[in-house]
């Protein structure tokens, strides 16, 4: 029986369940569809939450439409609801509808990551204080390794997806139209995400920031990233990009190499 | 506030913890008797919902409820569900764990809504299967909810109530007896309430949930409520809960809001309303006993 009425529920060509019984004369099919509505409305809500930014650059009702046409492909596989929509933009990327915007599934990214970084598991990140005595010994500065926050990630795109994001944070429609006409979308950029207490922050990153960042993640030591970055880009500023993920407490631990 | 037994939610009303609410509730400290989480939304590693109910847990007495398991799954329990579940009851160790007569995963996908079940001896010996391994996974009793439906099966052989009778008499569980969804199914299944509420296994009830319904129609004109969490609690609600409470003896009562969700201050008005009828129920008799109908 589960098997018929979850199939019909996702479909709504399919027959309601044939053991469905309506006591008074009512219409069976019309007493399936509030669950058919019921699980739609739930999942499409859920994704409308996680992509406010993606709702909010397409309009709520082609929204709404392509949410439903994923979810009905693509229904949660865990009751942990937080963790629905992960495969979004990779839908998005191929829903032709959408394919007029197509910085929209990297936004989606962006956005996702957001949700995870929001859950991600709590740690304690290291001080200025704790790495002081680093700043006497560059030598040992150098042969460094980092073990990063697990709240933190990088999104990059070859469109302005954090440019994108950040007008839409301003408060008033005017304001966020006002925004997205001063953007260049075909301009690449790379996103830093990070929770920080309890909010997520969205950074705008170089692209040698961003190198460096991966190669430290990569578990390159500090002198590798520095050249990967300068590679990219002689104007990198170690201390400047250093400072910052210390600042925002992405940094959990270190090890010196040999 | 209330003694409570320990291991007991006290017999006062109790809402849902809502994240709007968090700030509000840890900078005013409100005088409530307890507050309801569900347990899904707090299955992730960090972040600001476990910041909030560390704080918030060692102030109030907590009622975690389930809405993920799919005890009436025709499929095996998701075991991996089942383990982050214990997780979260060993963390935050609730005083009360619930979750529904229903089903909402199958073949692997999960459809967040409360499934209905028909009520055949086969559907009872799997629920019956099912609630057994919860409650020794997770060592505990747990609270079964009767739920609010909108179709019934022709292969049903016994009434709901009947099946939860007898579901409580072979698990042991308690009843978490939601008024709002006898009233809803009664209602959309042309049944009474009151004799729907008599026929209830009462002695078994640890728990009342009362909620607010949306208002519909169905096809022929006739009147059909949708379990929306989203309004107020209606005036026959009240009634019948008070009911209830006459035959049950004073039980912690949850005041259920998920949509639409208004200020604090306004949840707790809704929740002093159900305390002033608990006060009441309290100063009348103690709770009378009932046999099990056979």
């Amino acid at each position: 029986m589960q098997a018929e009425f979850s199939a019909a529920l996702l479909d709504p060509a399919a027959p309601h369940p044939a053991d469905i019984l309506i006591c008074g004369g009512a219409d069976p099919a019309h007493r399936f569809g509030i669950y058919r509505n019921n699980v739609i409305v739930a999942l499409i809500d859920a994704l409308a939450d996680s992509y406010p930014v993606v709702g909010s650059l397409v309009g709520e009702a082609f929204f709404r439409a392509m949410a439903r046409e994923f979810c009905r492909q693509h229904p949660p596989r865990s009751p942990v609801m937080a963790e629905y929509g992960g495969d979004f933009a990779a839908f998005i990327d191929g829903f032709p509808p959408a394919g007029s915007l197509p910085y929209l599934g990297d936004v989606a990214r962006l956005e996702w990551q957001r949700v995870v970084s929001w859950h991600a598991a709590d740690a304690v990140s290291l001080t200025a204080e704790d790495i002081f005595h680093l700043v006497d010994d560059p030598v040992a500065l150098m042969r460094t390794r980092w073990e990063f926050d697990t709240s933190l990630a990088l999104v990059t795109s070859p469109f302005a997806i954090v440019s994108l994001w950040a007008a839409h944070q301003k408060e008033s429609a005017e304001a966020i139209d006002g925004a997205l006409t001063d953007i260049d979308w075909g301009q690449p950029e790379s996103a830093l995400v990070l929770r920080q207490g309890l909010e997520v922050m969205i950074m705008r990153l170089t692209p040698a920031e961003a190198i460096f960042i991966t190669e430290l993640r990569a578990g390159c030591t500090l002198a590798e990233a520095v050249l990967a970055a300068q590679g990219a880009s002689p104007r990198f500023d170690l201390t400047l990009t250093f400072a910052l993920l210390l600042r925002s407490g992405a940094l959990l631990e270190y090890s010196i190499a040999d | 506030m209330m003694a409570s037994p320990a291991g007991h939610l006290p017999t006062r009303a109790g809402i849902g913890l809502k994240p709007e609410h968090f700030r509000d509730i840890i900078d005013t400290t409100p005088d409530i008797g307890f507050f309801e989480i569900h347990a899904e939304n707090y299955m992730v590693a960090g972040g600001p919902f476990h910041h909030y109910l560390e704080l918030i847990r060692p102030r109030y007495p907590l009622s975690i409820h389930g809405v993920g398991l799919s005890i009436g799954g025709e499929d095996d329990l998701d075991a991996a569900h089942l383990d982050r579940l214990a997780l979260l009851l060993a963390r935050y160790q609730p005083e009360s764990f619930s979750e529904h007569l229903a089903w909402s995963s199958h073949g692997g996908a999960y459809y967040s809504d409360l499934l209905p079940v028909p009520y055949t001896a086969a559907t009872l010996h799997r629920v019956c299967a099912h609630i057994d391994q919860v409650q020794t996974r997770l060592r505990r009793t747990i609270l079964l909810e009767n739920p609010a439906t909108y179709v019934e099966f022709a292969s049903s052989t016994l009434a709901e109530t009947e099946f939860l009778d007898e579901v409580i008499r072979r698990t042991g569980c308690g009843l978490l007896l939601d008024v709002n969804n006898v009233y809803v199914s009664c209602v959309n299944h042309g049944r009474d309430p009151l004799a729907t509420l008599h026929a209830m296994p009462l002695s078994a009830v640890r728990q009342i949930h009362l909620a607010g319904f949306a208002e519909a129609m169905d096809d022929i004109g006739s009147r059909l409520l949708i379990d929306s969490h989203g309004a107020p609690v209606a005036d026959p609600v009240w009634e019948l809960y008070a009911v209830a409470l006459a035959l049950t003896g004073a039980q912690p009562t949850l005041l259920e809001r998920d949509n639409d969700i208004p200020p604090l201050s306004v949840l707790l008005a809704e929740a002093s309303l159900a305390e002033q009828r608990l006060r009441q129920r309290c100063a009348v008799s103690p709770a009378p006993t009932f046999a099990r109908a056979a």
